[in-house]
């Protein structure tokens, strides 16, 4: 199997978390997107371990890692959307401004 | 194409136009449930690379925890059930700009320096080289990422918990 093929793949779904980051105004489609843009890493972790033939199962070892990363980052992300929608009545990104000017 | 490619490619089509619903949709809900079926031909598809356990596991934890997780944040937090009016900002044309000139970015230096190289598909990493891996050369990380998940878990309750 072509190792270039998956990796495109990778950069197509990278590319649509950065679209979403980017132009989603709901703080939890945010973190919805922060999650393809981990997905899409390990996807490339995975397809480089295989295509290495890697003894020490280095690449899906480090996905693991990134799975682990990604529940910790949901986690804290959600209770801090949860304390925001507390204080402010709306989880908008660009409502929560307080910190700009 | 052989097979594998052709797995592949429908796996990845699915997961393409999954993904682009999940950014776009109105329906925040929805959302969620398209990304469900991304989780999930991402995860046939790290089967399909030989790597059983990370697609389990992330059917286990992307599917089964972190989804509904990211539900349950909607529903505390009062999302629209139906069709929303204002779920994207203003910068729709600019952030469709920044990704597609970094996918197209992306896309041209993979194949430029990958284009030719394969994956054999020969090997299968199970569960046992996992684990046998994992609990002697990386023994060090797996400490270092269980002080953090319990570290994360520490701060989510601080973070969420009502103040008397």
């Amino acid at each position: 199997m072509n190792l270039a093929l998956v990796l495109t793949l990778s950069a197509l779904l990278f590319s649509i978390g950065v679209y979403g980051v980017l132009a989603r105004r709901n703080a939890v489609l945010v973190l919805m997107s922060i999650e393809l843009m981990l997905n899409s890493v390990n996807i490339n972790l995975v397809a480089f371990g295989a295509h290495l033939q890697d003894a020490l199962a280095a690449g899906q070892i480090f996905a693991l890692f990134v799975i682990a990363i990604a529940a910790a980052e949901v986690g804290i992300g959600l209770a801090i959307v949860l304390l925001i929608f507390r204080n402010r009545e709306t989880i908008n990104v660009d409502e929560v401004d307080i910190l700009k000017w | 194409m052989n097979g594998p490619e052709i797995i592949f490619t429908a796996l990845a089509v699915i997961a393409a136009v999954a993904g682009i619903l999940v950014v776009t949709t109105k329906n925040v809900v929805r959302g969620a449930l398209y990304l469900v079926a991304v989780l999930g031909s991402i995860a046939a598809i790290f089967m399909l690379l030989g790597a059983e356990f990370i697609g389990w596991t992330q059917v286990l934890i992307y599917v089964g925890a972190i989804v509904v997780l990211l539900l349950f944040g909607l529903m505390l937090t009062r999302a629209p059930i139906g069709a929303a009016r204002s779920v994207d900002n203003q910068q729709r044309g600019l952030a469709l700009v920044v990704s597609a000139s970094v996918f197209g970015v992306l896309t041209y230096l993979i194949w430029r320096g990958f284009g030719d190289k394969e994956i054999p598909l020969k090997q299968v990493v199970r569960t046992e080289d996992i684990g046998n891996s994992m609990f002697s050369n990386f023994i060090l990380p797996f400490e270092a990422i269980s002080i953090l998940l319990l570290a994360a878990l520490v701060g989510a309750i601080v973070l969420a918990r009502r103040d008397k």
